[in-house]
C-alpha cells in the first residue's frame, strides 16, 4: 500500500463526543457507483436504530458531473437538510477545493488519496484512503465494477472512525444487492479491509461517533415515489401512462416493480396498463380517455411535463372527466433545474387550464401521506368526477425517509356517482349527464358500454347543456360554469383537512404544506426555547375550507412558509380570504434545495424578536 | 325494439332510425354528411348493438360529425389532434368495445400527426377514419397539410408545399389496414367500414371528403367532380362476413383475391384493371408513390396485414375490461401489504 498517504493525525482536541447528531456529506462524481456506498450507510445506521435521513443533490447528468449525498444522524429524529456537514467525504477531484472550504472548523473530510493536489486546512481532521487500491480488495475483474467499488473504501473508513457497525453494513448490502452473494462479498471485502487500515493507521482526532439506539425500530424506510407507486397500487390504479421525466420517473419505476407483484391474476394476466406514451401531453390523453370509461388512470409528471398536460387538464374540469396526475415538482421556469426541488406549480396547477378551470390539489408530507394519497386521489377524482393533482416535490419523491409502515386503507373504494343500465330503468325521470340533482354541483354519470338506449351521452369540451347536447346559449353556459363552481365548493368538504399542531401560548401561525414540515418542526422545537411559541397549520390540500380561515383569524400573524419565489400559496390564501390579507404573510424559500430548520427561524427574525 | 310500424328492421329488430344521431350542421352536401349517412347504414347491416361501440374525434368540421350518427353510443369529442391518445385510453380500459375515430386532414395531418403515428404504431383496435378534403373549414378556409402541391385555389391562392399522404404515413408507421376511398363512392365506403371493424388493430382510412365550401372547384383532386371522373379503384370490394360464408361458392381465383381477416369474416376484392396485391407492403408503398407521382386517385384496400398484436393483446390484460374490475382485483389484500412492510424493515 505504498501509494496510501496517511496524515500525520491532528492534535487532539479535547472535545466531548458527539454522538448520534450530526451529518457528512459524501461528494463524488456521478455516476461512479457512490449511491451504492452513500445507501449501505444510511440503511446501516438505520440498523443500528439510530434516526437517519439521505438527501441525493445529483446534477442532470449520466456520469461525470459532482453529485453530493448528505446524510443526517439526529438522535431527536430531526430530518431536514442541516445548514451545514460536520463530515465530508472527497471523493470528487472536480468539487473538493470548494467541498473542502465548506467544512466548519473543527470538522472532518475523509478523502480519497488518489486526488492528486488535495487541498488541506489544519483546522479539521483529515483521514486519506486510496479508492484505487483498496478497490483491489474486491477481487473484481470488470474495470467498471472495480471502479464502483472503490467508493466502499469511504464505507469503511467511516464506519471505523464513527463505529458504524460491520454487521450492520453487511445487513445494509444485503438488502442492497437483494441478497446477492456475489455483489455482497467483494464490496464488503473492499468494507472491511479499509476498516482494519483505518483501526491501524489513524489516530481520530474528531468528536464524531454513532451508537445503537432502538428509535428505528418497527420503521421502514422507502423513498417518496416509492410510497406513491405502492399507495396507487393499492388505490387500484388500473391504467397508467407516462413520459419519463426527472424527477417523477421513479414513480412509474416503482409502480412497474409493484404492479406485477401486487396486481396480476393467477394465470399472469395484468389487472393494470402501463403505457409509454411519445409525451406528456398523450399521457394525459390516454389518462382521460381511460377515466371516461370508467378506470382508475393516472400520470405523474414533473416540470415542463405539467405545462403540456395544461389543455386536457381544462377537459378534464369541463367535461368533468376523473384523472389523477402526480407531479413530482422540480424548479422552473422552463427546463430550470430538473434535479433541484422546490413547490414551484402550486398557482399554475390550482390554476391548470385557460378559461375559468380550477383544479384539486394534495399536498403530501411524508411516505405515509404519499401511500394513502393513492387512495385519496382515486376517491376524490371519481367522486368529483375531475382532475386531482398531487404535489409532492423531488426531495419527498426521490430521497430515502423512514416511517412508520402503511396503514392499510379503512374505507372501502368510493367509485362516485356511476348509473348502471339496471339504475336507468328505474329512473323516474330522465337522466342528464350534467343535471345537478343533489345540490352539490356533482352530476351522475354512465360508463361507454353500459346497455341501455339511454345511456350514452357525447362528452365534449365544447359548451354543453344539462343533457351534453351542444349549446352556445348564454344562461346555458353561466348556469354550467356556476354549478362547477358549487362542485369545487363540495371539494373543499371532501378534501383531507389540515393538520394543526399547538403550542402553549402561541399568538403566531405558520402555514404551510408539503415537505417543509420537517424544517419547519424543528425550527418551532428551536423557537420555544427561546421564547417564540408557534401554532403549525399544514395544508393537506386545495381548495381550503373554513378551519383555514379560522386559524387566520386566531392569530396576530400567520407566516405562509414554502419553496418558491413570489409565495404562491400564500397568494391563493391571499385570495380566499382578502378581509384578512394583511395577516397572511409570505416566507418564501428560493434556490432549490430543500428547507433548513435555520432558514425558518432566520426568516421569522425579520419579523419577530426572540431570545 | 324501437323501431317505427312497417320500418324495416335488422336481425336486433332495430330500424336505421336506431342507429342514427342528431341532424347535421355541417353544410349541405359536405362530404362528411355522406361518411356518417354510411356508418349508419352499415351499423344497421351489420347488427351493431350500439352500447358495444364508442365513438370519437378531435376538433374541426370532420370531429363535430359522430353527433350525427349512432346516437346511442357513447361518444368522446376530444382535443385537437389529440384523439389517439384519448382512444388509446379508452380502448385499453374496455378492449372489448369496439370504436370508430373520426378525424379530418388538419387534425391528423398537421396537430395530431405525431399521436396518429403512434396509435397506429401501438396498434390499438379502431376504426380511424380520417375525413380529407385538403383545408381548414372552421377557420373559413386555409389549406390543410394534405393539399396537393401546386393546387390553385381562387380564394386560397396557390399551394407551395408537398402534400402528406396519410396513407403513406400509416404504412411507414406500421399500419396494417390501410384504406383510401372517395365519399361519393357510397359501396366503396362501407365494405371499407365493415372490414376496418373486422380488423385486429388500427384500421386507417382515408377518405377523400369534398368540401363543397373551400375546395370544390372541378380542377382540385378533392372536388366531387374530380373524384368522380378519377377515381381508380384497385380492385371491387365485398366484405363478407362469418355467418355468409356460403355466398363465397362463387369465388374465381382468376378473377377474385380472397383476405381472410383476423376474425374469420372475408373481403372478396374482384380484380379489375390492374392486379393489385394488397398484402405486399413494399408494392402498397410503390403504388401509393407512383399515384402521388402521376396524379392518380386510387382508392381500395391499400395495404392488409393482421400478423402484429393489438395493444391489448401487447399488454397482456385480463378479460375483464379494467374500467370494470372488481374492489378485490383493484386493491390487493391487507395481508400482501402487511408482509411487504415487514421486508422494508
Amino acid at each position: 500500500m505504498g501509494t496510501l498517504v496517511t496524515e500525520k493525525p491532528q492534535s487532539p482536541a479535547e472535545r466531548p463526543p458527539v454522538v448520534n447528531d450530526f451529518s457528512f456529506v459524501a461528494a463524488t462524481a456521478n455516476g461512479t457507483g457512490s449511491q451504492t456506498a452513500n445507501i449501505t450507510l444510511l440503511r446501516a445506521l438505520f440498523k443500528m436504530g439510530i434516526p437517519v435521513h439521505g438527501k441525493n443533490i445529483f446534477p442532470s447528468n449520466i456520469q461525470g458531473l459532482p453529485t453530493w449525498y448528505h446524510i443526517r444522524v439526529s438522535k431527536d429524529g430531526y430530518v431536514a437538510r442541516p445548514s451545514q456537514a460536520e463530515i465530508l467525504i472527497a471523493f470528487n477531484v472536480a468539487s473538493v477545493h470548494e467541498d473542502i472550504k465548506e467544512l466548519p472548523a473543527g470538522g472532518v473530510c475523509i478523502y480519497n488519496s488518489d486526488i492528486k493536489g488535495m487541498p488541506t486546512r489544519d483546522d479539521i481532521s483529515m483521514y486519506g484512503i486510496s479508492g484505487r487500491e483498496f478497490a483491489k480488495y474486491s477481487e473484481l475483474k470488470d474495470p467498471k465494477l472495480l471502479s464502483y467499488a472503490a467508493n466502499m473504501s469511504y464505507v469503511g473508513v467511516l464506519a471505523q472512525l464513527l463505529d458504524i457497525q460491520l454487521e450492520a453494513i453487511e445487513e445494509a448490502l444485503n438488502h442492497q444487492f437483494k441478497g446477492k452473494a456475489k455483489a455482497v462479498i467483494p464490496n464488503m471485502n473492499v468494507v472491511k479491509a479499509a476498516y482494519n487500515y483505518s483501526l491501524a493507521n489513524f489516530q481520530k482526532t474528531d468528536p464524531y461517533q454513532v451508537e445503537p439506539m432502538d428509535k428505528t425500530n418497527g420503521l421502514i424506510m422507502l423513498t417518496g415515489n416509492e410510497a406513491a407507486g405502492l399507495g396507487a397500487v393499492f388505490g387500484g390504479a388500473s391504467f397508467v401512462a407516462w413520459y419519463p421525466i426527472t424527477p417523477s420517473t421513479s414513480l412509474v419505476d416503482a409502480m412497474n416493480d409493484y404492479l406485477p407483484k401486487f396486481r396480476s391474476e393467477a394465470d399472469g394476466k395484468k389487472t393494470y396498463a402501463v403505457v409509454q406514451a411519445e409525451d406528456e401531453l398523450a399521457a394525459i390523453g390516454m389518462v382521460l380517455g381511460a377515466g371516461w370509461m370508467g378506470a382508475r388512470a393516472m400520470t405523474a409528471t414533473s416540470g415542463l411535463g405539467i405545462s403540456l398536460m395544461s389543455e386536457f387538464a381544462g377537459m378534464s374540469y369541463f367535461a368533468e372527466i376523473p384523472a389523477v396526475i402526480w407531479n413530482i415538482q422540480r424548479i422552473g421556469p422552463s427546463t430550470g433545474l430538473p434535479t433541484r426541488t422546490g413547490q414551484c406549480d402550486i398557482t399554475f396547477a390550482y390554476y391548470l387550464g385557460h378559461g375559468d378551470t380550477k383544479n384539486v390539489l394534495l399536498f403530501p408530507s411524508d411516505l405515509k401521506e404519499c401511500f394513502e394519497f393513492g387512495s385519496t386521489a382515486f376517491d376524490l377524482a371519481e367522486s368529483l368526477q375531475t382532475l386531482i393533482l398531487v404535489m409532492s416535490d423531488l426531495d419527498l419523491g426521490m430521497n430515502n425517509w423512514m416511517s412508520e409502515p402503511f396503514d392499510y386503507p379503512k374505507e372501502p373504494l368510493k367509485r362516485g356517482k356511476v348509473l348502471t343500465a339496471e339504475d336507468l330503468s328505474h329512473r323516474a325521470n330522465p337522466w342528464g349527464r350534467y343535471l345537478d340533482e343533489d345540490g352539490d354541483g356533482i352530476p351522475y354519470r354512465t360508463l361507454p358500454g353500459t346497455d341501455h338506449p339511454s345511456a350514452a351521452y357525447f362528452a365534449r369540451g365544447t359548451g354543453h347543456d344539462e343533457y351534453a347536447k351542444y349549446s352556445e346559449k348564454a344562461d346555458v353556459w353561466e348556469r354550467n360554469m356556476l354549478r362547477l363552481k358549487r362542485k369545487f365548493d363540495t371539494a373543499r368538504k371532501l378534501v383531507p383537512k389540515p393538520v394543526v399542531t399547538q403550542q402553549a401560548g402561541a399568538k403566531v401561525g405558520i402555514i404551510a404544506y408539503g415537505t417543509t414540515k420537517f424544517a419547519i418542526d424543528e425550527a418551532r422545537d428551536k423557537l420555544i426555547k427561546r421564547g417564540l411559541p408557534t401554532n403549525f397549520m399544514r395544508l393537506r390540500a386545495l381548495p381550503m375550507d373554513d378551519e383555514v380561515k379560522a386559524f387566520v383569524a386566531a392569530h396576530d400573524k400567520s407566516y405562509v412558509i414554502e419553496l418558491n419565489r413570489d409565495g404562491q400559496a400564500h397568494g391563493i390564501l391571499q385570495q380566499e380570504m382578502p378581509e384578512m390579507a394583511t395577516k397572511l404573510i409570505s416566507l418564501a424559500h428560493l434556490d432549490g434545495m430543500p428547507l433548513t430548520a435555520d432558514w425558518v427561524i432566520e426568516a421569522l427574525a425579520q419579523h419577530e424578536s426572540f431570545e | 325494439m324501437s323501431a317505427a310500424r312497417n320500418e324495416k328492421v335488422n336481425a336486433l329488430g332495430l330500424g336505421k332510425k336506431d342507429y342514427e344521431g342528431a341532424p347535421t350542421t355541417l353544410c349541405a352536401g359536405c362530404g362528411h354528411n355522406s361518411i356518417a349517412n354510411q356508418i349508419v347504414q352499415v351499423a344497421y347491416d351489420i347488427n351493431l348493438k350500439a352500447h358495444e361501440l364508442i365513438k370519437l374525434s378531435g376538433i374541426g368540421c370532420s370531429s363535430k360529425s359522430p353527433t350525427y350518427f349512432l346516437g346511442r353510443s357513447h361518444g368522446f369529442n376530444s382535443l385537437h389532434g389529440r384523439m389517439p391518445s384519448v382512444a388509446t385510453g379508452a380502448l385499453m380500459a374496455n378492449h372489448h368495445l369496439q370504436a370508430i375515430g373520426v378525424s379530418g386532414d388538419g387534425d391528423t395531418g398537421s396537430i395530431g400527426m405525431g399521436q396518429f403515428k403512434h396509435i397506429v404504431r401501438r396498434n390499438v383496435r379502431m376504426v380511424y377514419i380520417i375525413e380529407n378534403n385538403g383545408v381548414y373549414g372552421l377557420t373559413k378556409g386555409q389549406y390543410s397539410a394534405t393539399a396537393e402541391e401546386g393546387l390553385t385555389l381562387k380564394k386560397l391562392g396557390k399551394n407551395p408545399f408537398p402534400e402528406i399522404n396519410i396513407c403513406l404515413e400509416a404504412l411507414a408507421a406500421g399500419c396494417g389496414f390501410v384504406a383510401r376511398s372517395f365519399a361519393g363512392d357510397f359501396k366503396q365506403v362501407r365494405e371499407l367500414l365493415k372490414a376496418a371493424l373486422s380488423h385486429r388493430g388500427t384500421a386507417v382510412l382515408d377518405i377523400i371528403s369534398p368540401c363543397v365550401t373551400f375546395n370544390d372547384e372541378d380542377h382540385s383532386p378533392k372536388s366531387y367532380k374530380y373524384g368522380k371522373e378519377h377515381e381508380l379503384p384497385l380492385h371491387g370490394i365485398d366484405f363478407v362476413p362469418l355467418q355468409e360464408e356460403i355466398i363465397i361458392d362463387s369465388y374465381d381465383p382468376g378473377t377474385s383475391k380472397l383476405v381472410e381477416l383476423h376474425d374469420g369474416s372475408k373481403i372478396l376484392l374482384r380484380k379489375l384493371e390492374e392486379d393489385y396485391d394488397p398484402t405486399n407492403r413494399a408494392e402498397a408503398l410503390e403504388r401509393l408513390m407512383r399515384a402521388e407521382e402521376e396524379g392518380e386517385f386510387i382508392t381500395g384496400l391499400i395495404y392488409y396485414d393482421a400478423s402484429r398484436n393489438n395493444l391489448a393483446e401487447t399488454s397482456q390484460i385480463i378479460d375483464t375490461p379494467l374500467a370494470h374490475l372488481s374492489e378485490a382485483q383493484l386493491r390487493p389484500s391487507s395481508d400482501k401489504l402487511q408482509t411487504y412492510m415487514q421486508q422494508l424493515m
